[in-house]
């Protein structure tokens, strides 16, 4: 196509886009990056209390979310590939599959968090604070980087609902789905960290 | 700069998402039944392990590295070696103190 | 070609008028200006808290403040200088002015966002003013938040550390534009090697913007949960370890150096070739030294770090890297000294300044080789020798070229001429007044003198004087400087569209530049410096 066609539509750049939701995902990627430098370094030191600690910590619950987020992340993926298609109501429901699927990560997790403030099992708790300084570390890593993550979950979800309005009014449709796409790969990051986070506080033996 | 606007697009059918699913499902299952086996120093490495070859099958197939432009892998790998570096210098402190 | 009216960007625009239709206003040229004006008054503080600083030091005992004050205000001129000053600097700056025109764009790539950067910008610069003037007292931790005292202090670290992160936010965000911008708008037949070099220094830069602050971003998170939740991230007592703060912190900060250094290195290159009238030498090599010092600059942070008890293994190999990441930055100097040679040199303001830049930035660069070799830098670190090598490297090189982008581009920002006569009286004053405060701190430095103390033995009174009158002259050069300035942007004479010459993009339209730069899209086939 010719260049003067291009000036006339107000300049739309998919791949622009897409570089441009790449890189904001490579500062979140080291964002985590710094928590995981941190994790390592700790972990080094104290191998032992991370172990103890991470006994306290409920698999099962664990293992759980990760087989949500995974699901979660399946079910994005194929929102894009229904729009590309155009089937529109296809894909807005994935979309809030996907949103439902976020909201039962959220919820274990609530009840995960909630188990151990029952157990006083919380940074700064008199409980903690007796333990072995490696253990003490590890709850509070513990704390941070889920915390973190699910803030990024809590992200997501308002991205993902956003998505959804949008294909809604087609504002996303079968030839304009790069937003989607974007959403799609912030959606993926949130699973990519779990990936790592789950064996390395869930897992240590 | 001519080809700006909508490149051509790779649509993934909804089988091959279904199984890469099956596959990561089956690794995270993989990964904690490892625990059980008390391979003790091993077992760090293949924990870890199963997680990045995860992370490359989410990266390549959901996030479309696989059929996308060639400067977002190179991007990728590149942020990657960075990320390592950081640990690889930090550690050429704390395992040498 | 169609007849457009002209109208240039510091017109109204329609719609909002006054200040508003500046404040919605997401044309590139105007964020840049938005920028300017609140670095230059954030300078200004700087400064005068530097002034202060230089007072106390005038004579040995307690002069005009007690040490806590000290401490406050040495912390404070750190996070406005670093953090809303030098780093936001050039790229924020001339960045925004000057990249898309360069390389042949109507905006950045993601212009709304740009203005959303300003504005974080803003909310952290204001947060980072509140935090001196509201809790208990101005942090007194050092523009650095080192733990296990900045988890400690009673005074107001949290909202400064808040400040710094979202002052972070927004650097991130700018660099993320800079990137696409420079990847997806280059005019049609400019390719990498004819974009001219400060866009490449631009675009290195970007880079370290966006993967380093996030680390800075994350470790001031944990500082502020360390604060709010006790964590003991950093804490010996609750089994932390503090230098594991101080890599964290580094790994930013070292390369927040470049950030600053880059698109400092990047005007000068524009400058040299446009006042000698004759092709850059060595093109690429100092594209690609750009990439270079972007990328090795990630590896060498731990050369802040040779006293903090890291291990003797991490001390050689940070001392290696640090010496490695010199090559470049010498491989920019040679070609700058080779493209003057035969040249037609023009002795103009932004060349008095490129010239005073490449004097300071070889002092400040050849002194921090010195701090970079491990067993000088046991005797001087935390010295004023440390003060006045960054000074040299921050303030001769960054400030330097600031203020040459300034004189250079000015013509073009505003479509009027400076009285070029004052502003070289002005050059001289800075350059003197520059030498004279910071020079005797080298001196200072090796006969042993601490930094941060706000006393200081007798027998350092002569050198302490000498700085002190040095930073009253540098300030009258700077006023000079600014007001100069300043009334030739109300009323200087008209200035034509191409004063001095140059011939990349930005001279090729009218000062001051139309809304959308350019009326037909420039379509390149030539490189960026083709004199002769």
């Amino acid at each position: 196509m010719s260049d003067v066609a291009i000036k006339h539509d107000e300049h739309r750049d998919d791949l622009g886009a897409k570089l441009g939701m790449w890189l904001f995902i490579f500062t979140e990627l080291l964002l985590f990056g710094g928590l995981f430098l941190v994790y390592a370094v700790y972990r080094d030191i104290y191998a032992e209390d991370f172990h103890l600690g991470a006994l306290q910590l409920n698999v099962t619950l664990g293992t759980l979310n990760t087989v949500v987020l995974l699901i979660s992340s399946m079910t994005v993926a194929m929102s894009i590939t229904a729009i590309q298609r155009g089937n529109k109501k296809l894909s807005m429901q994935l979309v809030l599959l996907t949103v439902l699927l976020a909201c039962v990560f959220l919820v274990n997790k609530y009840f995960e968090w909630g188990a151990k403030f029952e157990h006083d099992l919380y940074p700064g708790s008199d409980l903690v604070l007796q333990f072995k300084r490696g253990s003490i570390i590890f709850f509070g890593l513990y704390f941070f980087m889920t915390g973190l993550h699910m803030f990024h979950v809590v992200i997501g979800m308002v991205v993902l609902m956003v998505m959804w309005f949008k294909l809604k009014n087609t504002t996303i449709n079968k030839d304009d789905n790069v937003l989607l796409e974007n959403g799609g790969l912030y959606w993926h990051l949130v699973d990519l960290i779990w990936i790592f986070l789950f064996p390395l506080l869930y897992l240590v033996t | 700069m001519s080809n700006h606007k909508a490149e051509h697009q790779h649509i993934t059918d909804y089988w091959v998402y279904g199984l890469i699913l099956v596959i990561l499902l089956a690794l995270t299952f993989i990964t904690v039944y490892m625990v059980h086996l008390e391979l003790a120093a091993w077992s760090v490495a293949i924990a870890l392990g199963i997680a990045s070859v995860k992370a490359t099958i989410v990266l390549a197939y959901f996030m479309h590295l696989k059929f996308d432009n060639m400067l977002f892998k190179i991007l990728v790998v590149a942020v990657v070696m960075l990320f390592v570096s950081f640990i690889l210098l930090t550690f050429a402190d704390y395992l040498y103190r | 070609m169609t007849t457009i009216p002209y109208k240039s960007y510091l017109e109204p625009q329609g719609k909002y008028t006054g200040l508003l239709d500046w404040l919605t206003s997401t044309d590139h040229k105007r964020i840049g200006l938005m920028y300017m004006y609140a670095i230059g008054i954030f300078f200004i503080i700087g400064v005068l808290l530097g002034l202060l600083m230089r007072i106390e030091l005038f004579k040995p005992g307690e002069t005009i403040m007690g040490p806590q004050t000290y401490n406050g205000i040495f912390t404070v001129h750190g996070v406005i200088m670093i953090f809303m000053v030098v780093i936001p600097g050039l790229s924020a700056v001339f960045g925004n002015l000057f990249m898309p025109i360069q390389i042949g764009a109507k905006d950045v790539a993601f212009p709304k966002l740009n203005l959303l950067s300003w504005y974080i910008f803003m909310a952290g610069a204001i947060l980072a003013v509140l935090s001196q003037f509201t809790g208990n007292g101005p942090p007194d931790t050092g523009w650095t938040f080192y733990a296990p005292y900045s988890t400690q202090t009673g005074t107001n670290v949290l909202m400064a550390v808040t400040a710094a992160f979202v002052l972070g936010f927004s650097s991130i965000l700018t660099g993320l534009n800079f990137i696409v911008t420079i990847h997806r708008m280059r005019a049609p037949g400019m390719t990498w090697f004819k974009m001219p070099l400060f866009p490449w220094a631009l675009y290195s830069t970007a880079w370290i913007q966006l993967l380093a602050t996030p680390i800075v971003g994350i470790t001031l998170l944990m500082l502020i949960a360390e604060r709010v939740f006790k964590i003991g991230f950093f804490d010996p007592a609750l089994g932390g370890d503090p230098i594991l703060f101080q890599h964290l912190f580094w790994i930013y900060s070292h390369p927040a150096v470049y950030v600053m250094i880059l698109p400092a290195m990047g005007v000068i290159t524009e400058i040299i070739p446009t006042f000698c009238q004759r092709r850059i030498f060595g093109y690429k090599a100092i594209a690609l030294s750009s990439i270079a010092i972007a990328g090795v600059g990630y590896l060498v942070w731990g050369h802040h770090m040779y006293t903090s008890g890291m291990s003797f293994t991490a001390r050689w190999i940070f001392s290696f890297l640090t010496f490695i990441v010199a090559v470049p930055s010498a491989i920019k100097v040679f070609n700058w000294v080779a493209t003057m040679y035969k040249g037609s040199i023009a002795l103009k303001t932004p060349f008095l300044y490129a010239l005073a830049f490449i004097f300071l930035f070889m002092i400040g660069g050849l002194t921090g080789l010195s701090l970079g070799s491990l067993a000088t830098d046991v005797y001087v670190h935390d010295t004023a020798y440390v003060v006045a090598h960054f000074h040299y490297i921050i303030f001769g090189g960054m400030g330097f070229a600031f203020f040459a982008a300034l004189h250079y581009w000015f013509p073009k920002m505003y479509g009027k001429m400076y009285n070029q006569k004052i502003a070289d009286i002005a050059w001289l004053i800075l350059f003197f007044g520059f030498n004279m405060l910071y020079f005797p701190q080298f001196v200072l430095g090796l006969q042993g003198l601490p930094r941060r103390y706000y006393d200081y033995m007798p027998q350092f009174e002569t050198g302490e004087v000498l700085s002190t009158i040095g930073g009253f002259v540098l300030f009258i050069g700077i006023i000079m400087m600014i007001t100069n300035l300043i009334r030739a942007a109300r009323n200087g004479p008209q200035a034509p569209d191409n004063p001095w010459g140059g011939k990349t993009l930005e001279w090729t339209i009218p000062s001051p530049p139309p809304m959308e730069n350019f009326d037909t899209p420039p379509v390149v086939s030539k490189e960026p410096y083709d004199y002769e």
